[in-house]
């Protein structure tokens, strides 16, 4: 029997679907140049049509018919020779719309896999947000932002084929780098040459930096157990969340609020790609942004401030757009960011302090081509991207 | 109404070419092939995945059709019926319940004598809402009159697609042909498949004729008037003729299509896989042929002899070569991706309708039941060993449950 390949997409539908699609197919169109035989597919549990929900594309490639049929017969691989992040905040985990639970990036990356993102983040950073794991994995970095390559109106920026040819470097069994070029070429009449130099060029500056074992992010993913079918209620009914209880104020004591009760095994906060950072003292209590919130996820404080819950915030930024005050709520990109504890709390603790991260962190945020806040971002952001590829 | 469509018709594809897609887009291909008139859609997963593809080629001017989104299942399977009864060729699909909203009007095409041909992409019937692939959708239509064949791959879902044109358009049949594609394990899986020449394609399918039948000013004819209890037995039987006249069609197309494509798919009505020397057979259909092939080759390593037969036609059941082949074996396991709650001992479609097949035959081996992979629950290989072990030891004459899930929580 020969050997079997699998690759891993993990994206943000919709927005990157076509370009994990892209990806996935490219892989098995290549690696089919090489004598191989291959499949592409979704995992079909997600629901990638949904704005920035994490999801996954899987090539699946074998050395022949056979060996291929057996890693054809899992919904899923049970590992992968390469795991793709095309949008960094994903290295923080992904939850899909399926309930999987919380699944760190590198889950299915094989030991001495390669975990390949593409970022403009440092490999410390990236190895920070990931979660750690048992055995050593390899890391490659593309420089660039999350990119919406093959949706709509938006530019190709040869994400895809700066990928591949990644790709080609880092497992170079799977394909050539000269049956991919002659696949983007034939994929892609128009602008296949082009295309192709992307790869070449990928293919020359990637290199990679090693991962020990139990090196990276310490938060353990949160796991529940199924129940059997005899232990479900029936009827299809679930229990309900319950209502939820007042707050404590962690420096007077002082009890009052409303802090929601939520579900504790579908959170939804992995969708998010920037976070509200809310100016507690700008703040006119309007009660807008709590309103709004398609997620309730505003706490309400005992003195009537709302803090916007990180556990439960999906990013959508709405709140941003609906609050009166200037600058008093902030989106600031994912990637800024290590955990997911109340500003509230830390207002409360020490306002001074506070307030001082908040400038900086607003101040230092990192771009992202995710969630645009303004016109003509897009166009501004072409430019660096060209320079970074 | 042709005029809105700008550029020329189908572009003529020279030569077979390889392409990399999915089940849902083999089938759109399909119909592209076949030059369908008319095509009518409505939204559901995974069903959806085909409408998306036959837009993309009518958008694109690569097909010329009229292209129709319905505002619901039933005014989409309505509207190919009365495109068909006008001699239209037609296709049109859903998928799980929306299926079943379509299904009055999936009750009065066979009387009528219609050759719609659909996809139906399986899915599990609400509630609760799933995506995943189970087979009571199409299996609901199975004592009507539409002729139902599961396929296994992109490959299959596109041959099957022309051979299903051919079958149900023959003036010998006249009737409707549902083609069940498993949700996700097919509809959203790409796979390497031979596209067919066009050239071919038009010498394996002749143009659809609905002669005497063809709803037209120069052919004065109602359809359907109200017809009571001094009719409906004759009418029914005729629809049952045609039933009977369609296993003959089926055996004559693919011997056809062996011929003109070169692509030969054995015997029409059911893949037999390693049975020649086996000892006990797993039957099944759809794409679980793959974990339980896989499986096979693993027991076959261990010296245990097991076979599998994957049942292409379930409509019409070619009851007496399915009884004769499952009598070579000391044991039956029958898996069914369905359900049939309070059936003959509490098994699934395919189980009591493989036992009823046996039972005209004389047969006397153990059939025992296996309902499995649920909602699009994977078919693991462990699942596989343990229904092989079962059915090993229902061969050694231990008594064994006739109906059993395999892959539950319990």
């Amino acid at each position: 029997m020969g050997r079997l390949y699998a690759v891993e997409v993990v994206y943000r539908g919709i927005f990157q679907k076509t370009l994990a699609k892209n990806i996935t197919r490219a892989i098995v169109l290549a690696a089919h140049r090489d004598g191989k035989h291959g499949i592409s597919f979704g995992r079909y549990g997600d629901s990638p049509e949904r704005n920035g929900i994490p999801a996954k594309a899987f090539a699946i490639v074998g050395d022949d018919e056979v060996t291929l049929e057996e890693g054809m017969a899992k919904y899923e691989p049970k590992e992968v020779d390469v795991t793709i992040c095309v949008d960094d905040t994903l290295c923080k985990g992904v939850e899909s719309w399926a309930w999987y639970g919380l699944q760190p990036i590198n889950r299915l990356t094989k030991p001495g896999g390669t975990l390949i993102v593409t970022s403009l983040e440092t490999p410390e950073r990236l190895i920070e947000m990931s979660h750690r794991k048992d055995t050593p994995y390899k890391l490659a970095i593309i420089k660039a932002a999350a990119s919406f390559s093959g949706l709509w109106v938006y530019k190709d920026d040869h994400t895809d084929a700066r990928i591949l040819g990644a790709v080609a470097r880092v497992l170079p069994e799977l394909f050539s780098l000269g049956s991919l070029q002659e696949t983007l070429k034939e994929e892609n009449p128009k602008t296949g040459e082009l295309l192709a130099v992307s790869a070449q060029k990928q293919f020359d500056r990637t290199s990679t930096v090693g991962v020990a074992a139990g090196e990276g992010n310490t938060e353990v993913p949160y796991t529940f157990e199924m129940p059997k079918w005899t232990e479900m209620r029936e009827g299809i009914a679930i229990p309900g969340i319950p209502a939820g209880a007042a707050i404590k104020d962690p420096v007077t004591g002082e009890v009052g609020g409303f802090q929601p009760e939520r579900n504790p095994t579908f959170k939804k906060y992995l969708t998010r790609t920037m976070r509200p950072v809310v100016d507690f003292e700008k703040c006119i209590k309007c009660e807008l942004c709590w309103i709004a919130c398609p997620d309730s996820c505003f706490d309400v404080t005992p003195e009537k401030l709302y803090d916007a819950n990180m556990a439960a915030c999906c990013g959508c930024g709405v709140c941003e757009a609906i609050c009166p005050v200037e600058k008093c709520i902030t989106m600031v990109n994912e990637t800024a960011f290590t955990d997911n504890a109340s500003q509230w709390q830390a207002f409360r603790k020490d306002a001074p302090a506070y307030k001082s991260w908040l400038v900086t962190v607003i101040e230092n945020r990192p771009d992202r081509s995710h969630g645009f806040r303004y016109r003509g971002q897009y166009e501004e952001q072409i430019k660096q991207e060209v320079s970074h590829g | 109404m042709a005029e809105a469509i700008a550029t020329p018709p189908a572009r003529e594809a020279a030569t077979e070419k390889t392409s990399l897609i999915t089940g849902s887009e083999a089938i759109a291909i399909a119909c592209q092939l076949a030059d369908v008139d008319v095509i009518t859609a409505y939204p559901i997963r995974p069903y959806d995945t085909v409408m998306q593809y036959v837009s993309k080629l009518v958008a694109n001017g690569e097909m010329d059709c009229e292209y129709i989104v319905a505002e619901g299942e039933h005014s989409q399977f309505e509207v190919v019926k009365h495109a068909c009864a006008c001699g239209a060729r037609v296709f049109t699909g859903s998928s799980g319940v929306g299926w079943m909203y379509a299904m009055e009007a999936l009750t009065v095409t066979p009387a009528l004598r219609i050759p719609v041909v659909a996809m139906v992409g399986n899915r599990a019937l609400d509630d609760p809402g799933a995506f995943g692939v189970e087979h009571n959708d199409a299996l609901a239509v199975r004592d009507l009159g539409w002729q139902l064949v599961w396929v296994d791959t992109a490959q299959e879902a596109l041959d099957t697609a022309l051979i299903a044109y051919r079958v149900a358009e023959d003036r010998r049949v006249f009737l409707p042909c549902a083609i069940s594609c498993d949700g996700a394990f097919l509809t959203h899986s790409q796979g390497i498949v031979k596209v067919p020449d066009q050239a071919k394609v038009k010498q394996f399918l002749p143009a659809y004729d609905r002669g005497d039948l063809l709803l037209h000013p120069d052919n004065p004819i109602t359809v359907a008037p109200q017809a009571n209890e001094d009719w409906l037995m004759e009418i029914r039987r005729q629809t049952a003729a045609a039933m009977e006249r369609s296993p003959q069609v089926i055996r004559e197309a693919y011997a056809s299509f062996e011929k003109i494509f070169g692509r030969s798919y054995g015997n029409p009505f059911f893949e037999e896989y390693m049975t020649d020397d086996a000892d006990i057979v797993l039957v099944g259909m759809g794409t679980l042929s793959m974990p339980v092939k896989v499986t096979i080759r693993q027991l076959r390593a261990e010296g245990k002899k097991v076979g599998f037969v994957r049942m292409r036609w379930f409509r019409p059941f070619a009851a007496e070569e399915l009884a004769k082949s499952l009598g070579r074996f000391k044991a039956v396991g029958v898996i069914d991706r369905d359900f049939s709650l309070g059936a003959p001992y509490s098994s699934g479609v395919l189980a009591t309708e493989v036992r009823a097949a046996m039972y005209g035959a004389g047969a006397q081996q153990p059939v025992i039941g296996f309902i499995a992979g649920l909602g699009g629950r994977e078919v693991t290989v462990p699942d596989v060993r343990r229904m092989s072990e079962i059915i090993s030891a229902a061969a050694e004459g231990k008594r064994q449950p006739p109906t059993q899930w395999i892959g539950l929580r319990e």
